[in-house]
């Protein structure tokens, strides 16, 4: 048997999770005695290849097709692929890039899919654990079949590190260019603003349980009796009540504040990515369940209308 | 031009609740429209403004208590919406991304449309995997995670950027049909106008059975069974602070001097 784990670079680089996809692949390849495979679909294939040189991995798989991600390529690349090595699972990252192709391999394939994976185990069957309603319940899932194929949650797993033995082998593809329905024409980055909220030393970042836009006004206040910069979960951008800039997570940017302070904010993993490295994480959320607090070094389970103005008359 | 958008009703969870067997006890949901299909259909409903002869359709799977989040579409300006269901879909858990792809994918094929507009993924269940998965189902092309779109239907090509981690966009062109899933922010969603919602009543809602859509039984089987739903062990180990809003403002503020911060 075989577990097969495909990477994901861009613009030149290994992502990280590509590491972790491997960390992953290792567990379920030990758990049924399997044999560990790691591929790599286009870029520099021969440094990625040495890199994917994992301890426990048994081969990588380098492809040649193009230097970015194309998923109408990456589709054909990993089913040829898939067809070859017949793996019982397949491993893709839970990434904007695994969004954008991991269904359309698994439809192809006609295998189940289960996305976003935090833990997996086999007993009989596959079972991926993931969660649901903004990370608030966890729920198991079993797969009754023979093959699948799982999207893995990036920061999950702790990466794959040093160097292996596994064999590297070029695989070809045949690309059918008729299949090929979208082109990549280019990559755009965010225009940053006056104010670069990775270097604050002290983030007040406020979230949707601010509801409204005039109530900014109440964290701005507590941001400047701090002295501190404000930040935001992505609600409150999306709505432009601030500029992109102050986005943090994912899809803004990610902070190593001294201290952050989460206002009104859930704490949805894409969020987290961004502000989980803070020295102090300080948050002050309604819900006693919001997974804020499950990164929190410290917490208010309350009203922030009742806690931020009693908070800023503090330091005024 | 037609533009197919596909919405979802969510369960939405209150702060305390209690599991019952493998869902949420009744007693601590409510429903709303999926956040990114809001602005699927924003951005649909948008398209039909700027150009001439463009049709909205929403298709939804869902039982008859979705109807309500389906007339909140049709308010803010589609034209017509399909509702699935089937009385055997209320006993499945989970509805894994392949039954979802057939049932729209049956409903896609009737309509026809030139454009399929999905929500990233769904506040709930947050698979993110319908829009794709119906996209290699239609033989469509597709792109994932469309923070800008810019349509040239006499090209036939979709122009879009993609928005990818660290605040980096891919721009892609993509053959027309194509599914397209859109995330939040691409636009400014409206809000209903009270005529609209008024108009929204009288707007054909058709239901449609798997027999409808030419779907057997089968249409259904998934091999993804959900088997267990609990709330995490908290893995956190957060100091709360205790007491009223002054008392725990207080404290807060102690620490906070203490860190240095507001010195
Ligand atoms: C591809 C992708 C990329 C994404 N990128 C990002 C990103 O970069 N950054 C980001 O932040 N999100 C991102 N998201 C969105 C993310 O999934 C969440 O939707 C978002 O982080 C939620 O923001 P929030 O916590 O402010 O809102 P919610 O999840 O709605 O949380 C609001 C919180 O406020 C609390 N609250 C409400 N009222 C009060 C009150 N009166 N007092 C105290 N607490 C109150 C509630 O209990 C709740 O926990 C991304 C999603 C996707 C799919």
């Amino acid at each position: 048997m075989t577990v097969l784990a495909v990477a994901e670079h861009r613009r030149g680089e290994l992502r990280d999770v590509s590491d972790q996809l491997v960390a992953a692949g290792y567990d379920l390849a030990d758990e049924t005695d399997s044999e560990l495979h790691v591929a790599v679909v286009g870029g520099d294939t021969a440094e990625y290849g040495d890199r994917l040189n994992r301890p426990s991995v048994d081969v990588v798989h380098t492809v040649e097709a193009g230097a970015e991600f194309n998923h109408d390529v990456s589709v054909q690349a990993v089913e040829q692929l898939v067809d070859a090595v017949d793996p019982t699972v397949l491993l893709l990252p839970h990434t904007v890039n695994g969004m954008d192709y991991a269904p359309a391999v698994a439809s192809q394939l006609d295998r189940p899919l289960v996305t976003d994976a935090v833990d997996l185990a086999v007993d009989d069957d596959l079972t991926v654990t993931r969660e649901l309603y903004g990370s608030k319940v966890e729920t198991t899932v079993d797969v009754h079949a023979d093959r699948a194929v799982v999207t893995v949650r990036p920061g999950e797993w702790p990466p794959a590190d040093g160097n292996g033995e596994a064999s590297v082998e070029a695989f070809d593809a045949t690309i059918d260019e008729s299949q090929v329905r979208s082109t990549v024409t280019g990559f755009e980055e965010a225009v940053s603003g006056d104010v670069d909220i990775t270097d604050a030393d002290v983030l007040v970042s406020v979230g949707r349980g601010i509801e409204e836009e005039e109530n900014l006004d109440l964290v701005r206040d507590l941001a400047d009796a701090l002295g501190a910069t404000l930040s935001a979960s992505r609600p409150i951008v999306d709505n432009g009540w601030l500029p992109a800039d102050r986005q943090v997570g994912q899809s803004g940017k990610v902070v190593t504040p001294d201290v952050y302070l989460a206002i009104g904010i859930s704490g949805a993993v894409q969020h987290v990515a961004g502000m989980k490295g803070a020295d102090t994480i300080v948050a002050i959320n309604k819900d006693p369940n919001a997974p804020i607090f499950d990164i929190a070094d410290y917490g208010i389970v309350d009203d922030l209308f009742d806690v931020v103005p009693a908070l800023t008359e503090e330091f005024q | 031009m037609k533009i197919l958008v596909t919405v979802k009703e969510v369960t939405v969870v209150d702060d305390e609740f209690e599991i019952d067997g493998l869902s949420i006890d009744d007693r601590y949901v409510t429903y709303d429209l999926n956040e990114w299909d809001e602005y699927a259909v924003e951005e649909a409903v948008t398209i039909a403004e700027d150009v001439e002869d463009v049709e909205v359709v929403t298709v939804t799977v869902g039982p008859e208590r979705a109807d309500e989040t389906i007339r909140q579409a049709l308010a803010k300006g589609a034209d017509r919406a399909v509702r699935v269901w089937d009385d055997r879909l209320a006993e499945a858990s989970m509805l894994d991304p392949a039954t979802k792809a057939r049932l729209l994918g049956a409903v896609a094929e009737e309509e026809d449309p030139d454009l399929v507009l999905t929500g990233v993924q769904s506040g709930d269940d947050s698979l993110g995997a319908t829009g794709v998965s119906l996209a290699e189902r239609l033989e469509m092309g597709w792109a994932a995670v469309v923070n800008q779109l810019d349509l040239s239907a006499d090209e036939g090509v979709a122009h879009v950027h993609r928005e990818l981690e660290g605040g980096v966009d891919e721009i892609s062109d993509v053959e027309l049909p194509a599914v397209l899933t859109i995330q939040t922010g691409i636009n400014d969603p409206r809000y209903a106008s009270l005529r609209g919602i008024r108009q929204a009543q009288s707007k054909d809602l058709a239901v449609k059975s798997l027999d409808d859509l030419g779907l057997g039984p089968d249409a259904l089987d998934s091999p993804i069974e959900q088997t267990a739903l609990y709330e995490p062990e908290t893995e956190g180990e957060a100091t709360l602070f205790e007491g009223g809003a002054g008392e725990t403002a207080g404290e807060l503020a102690g620490l906070l001097r203490e860190k240095g911060v507001g010195q």
